[in-house]
């Protein structure tokens, strides 16, 4: 175990090169864009580097030195990455990012409708995947589009039905109808754990129980989540955790998907090739144990090895320390905000389960020219629908500014942040 | 690079007051664009007339929600084709078209063609907001290219 210890976001930020850097003739870079991805610390480039410089070979094939070195990277990259989130490394599974984690298992109800439609036989428990038409998905009105679009497809094609657990105006899952949203009916639940858009913190582990008593399969969303809270896989009562690399200090180009062994086990494969197969003949092929046969072809072994160092600069932080200075950080956003006349928080304009994605609109100023005059101070945040456009529909509102913290970020970043929503407002004449 | 480069003060009223906005019957033909990354859309409603050979924009309207730069764009749009030949309204496009493409290419800009739109300029330079910017001319574009076809079937 680690100690506890105060973040010294001094000394994080050093770790950060491009936080050093300025922008926009020579503004400070304030990096308040996290949620959509965050920066990297210079020992997750170095791993990268010394992977491509000592070890670089294709993983999983060849009989020679260095492809033994570089499998045995990518391995152990699997095992660490695993134990952040408290899992065992068979049952994770590396994909290309979160988004096809969240199709890897949308996909997995298509293949095993597919197959019992033509009565092929199906894996052990694979039955739990097979859809008729009129059975349901349930998602929320929350969902990053990742965790929406597959879905609508998947319905598109099987006859199943997309059902949502609706919003409060707080912006909280509305849970008053859940005895009809959840029933025997529903074969799936897929919800975010902290929404990208509102910052909303969802109780996963009770939702997961709804789940369970259904039967349903359940699916987490945790791109929010892993990178910015102690995280076990094994408390949340879920089949499959998808998340992203590139959100917790890690490189982009690697995801996450952790599953239950016995669901895994149960799931076909939707992207098929080398690697993941056990025989081939002309006649057809049969494939290997999760999860190498959910990675066909060569594998991303750099990102592994650099998402690996990731999560050993969070652990050296302490996953429990990362969480409440970014908790605090975000308690001091949210009453920033607060304070501002002509600023209103899209989402709970509260500390309490909400994370540290903090959207807002400014009254009378588009989020994209609030954007601009931000860029202007340095200050870089996402503006738009953050791929949650249905969210955004629910509140009324075409667009929001978005901040979100990662752990390098403090509170002059955020006094910073607060100057520019002002000066915005100042210059498009809203505020005198 | 500064921030009233791209927001200058010709931009800022056209968005405060902008021409052409609400729409208008009747109509030939209407169309909706959106910006998917941002969100924003535009409803573009068009009629012309005149001999085959030369078409006239007999009429411009719009209505749709976006920030400064797309609703300003909009209203700029109009007053440079509205009541114009068809050929010299698509010229304008073209003309605005390529000082989008300013930051990248050397080109001459046609202040005829152009008229207030040359103040988009400083918008070239932010590639972010260049489809802000284009999103209401491309929609003239695109429904102006539908009632020269229907008219022609």
């Amino acid at each position: 175990m680690n100690q506890p210890h105060v973040v010294d976001v001094d000394r994080i930020r050093k770790d950060f090169p491009i936080l050093s850097r300025t922008v926009r003739d020579g503004k400070p870079l304030v990096y308040l864009d996290t949620a959509a991805t965050s920066q990297k610390p210079t020992v997750v480039l170095d791993a990268e580097r010394h992977f491509y410089e000592n070890t670089n070979a294709a993983v999983h094939r060849g009989a020679h030195q260095l492809a033994e070195e570089a499998t045995d990277a990518y391995e152990s990259a699997r095992a660490r990455i695993a134990g952040f989130v408290g899992g065992e490394p068979n049952d994770l599974v590396f994909t290309k990012n979160a988004t096809e984690s969240l199709n890897l298992a949308a996909y997995s109800f298509l293949n095993a409708t597919l197959k019992s439609r033509q009565n092929l036989a199906l894996n052990p428990g694979e039955d739990r995947f097979v859809l008729e038409a009129g059975d349901e998905i349930l998602v929320t009105e929350m969902e990053h589009h990742a965790n929406l679009v597959p879905w609508q497809e998947l319905c598109a094609k099987t006859g199943a039905v997309l059902r949502w657990i609706p919003l409060t105006d707080e912006g909280r899952l509305d849970l008053a109808d859940r005895s009809e949203l959840i029933n025997e009916r529903t074969k799936c639940v897929s919800i975010v754990h902290q929404s990208n858009i509102l910052g909303t913190i969802n109780d996963v582990a009770l939702i997961g129980e709804y789940a369970r008593r259904v039967g349903a399969v359940y699916v987490v969303d945790a791109c929010q989540s892993v990178p910015h809270m102690p995280f076990d896989v094994s408390t949340l009562g879920a089949d499959l955790v998808a998340w992203s690399g590139h959100k917790m200090l890690g490189p982009t180009g690697i995801g996450c998907l952790w599953g239950r062994s016995e669901t895994l086990l149960a799931m076909s494969p939707f992207i098929s090739g080398g690697s993941m197969i056990e025989t081939v003949t002309m006649m057809g092929s049969s494939f290997a144990k999760p999860p190498a046969r959910f990675e066909a072809g060569v594998p991303m072994a750099a990102q592994a090895v650099g998402l690996a160092t990731a999560a050993d600069y969070l652990d050296d932080l302490g996953m429990d320390n990362v969480c409440a200075y970014e908790h605090a950080l975000t308690g001091y956003t949210v009453d920033r905000l607060n304070e501002l006349t002509g600023v209103r928080i899209i989402g709970p304009d509260n500390n309490v389960d909400r994370g540290g994605a903090i959207s807002f609109v400014v009254d009378d100023v588009h989020s994209h020219d609030v954007g601009q005059v931000l860029d202007d101070h340095g200050v870089a945040v996402r503006v738009g629908h953050h791929c949650a456009a249905p969210t955004c529909r629910r509140f009324g509102v075409s667009s929001t500014v978005r901040a979100s913290l990662g752990i390098y970020n403090d509170e002059r970043d955020i006094d910073t942040l607060i100057a520019a929503i002002t000066d915005a407002q100042r210059f498009f004449g809203v505020r005198v | 690079m500064r921030l009233e480069d791209m927001y200058q003060e010709v931009i800022l009223d056209h968005y405060r007051a902008p021409h052409g906005k609400g729409l208008t019957e009747p109509f030939d033909v209407e169309v909706h664009h959106v910006n998917p990354t941002c969100g924003d859309e535009i409803t573009l409603r068009v009629v012309l007339s005149g001999d085959r050979g030369a078409p006239v924009v007999d009429a411009v309207s719009f209505d749709g929600q976006g920030c400064s730069i797309s609703q300003a764009a909009a209203s700029v749009m109009h007053d440079q084709v509205n009541g114009m030949p068809l050929s010299q309204a698509m010229a304008s496009v073209d003309a605005f078209s390529d000082l989008m493409r300013s930051a990248t290419q050397e080109i001459e800009p046609d202040e005829e063609l152009l008229g207030d739109a040359i103040a988009f300029e400083g918008v070239a330079k932010y590639p972010a907001r260049i489809k802000c910017a284009l999103l209401s001319w491309m929609a003239f574009k695109d429904a102006a290219a539908q009632s020269t076809a229907k008219a022609n079937e």
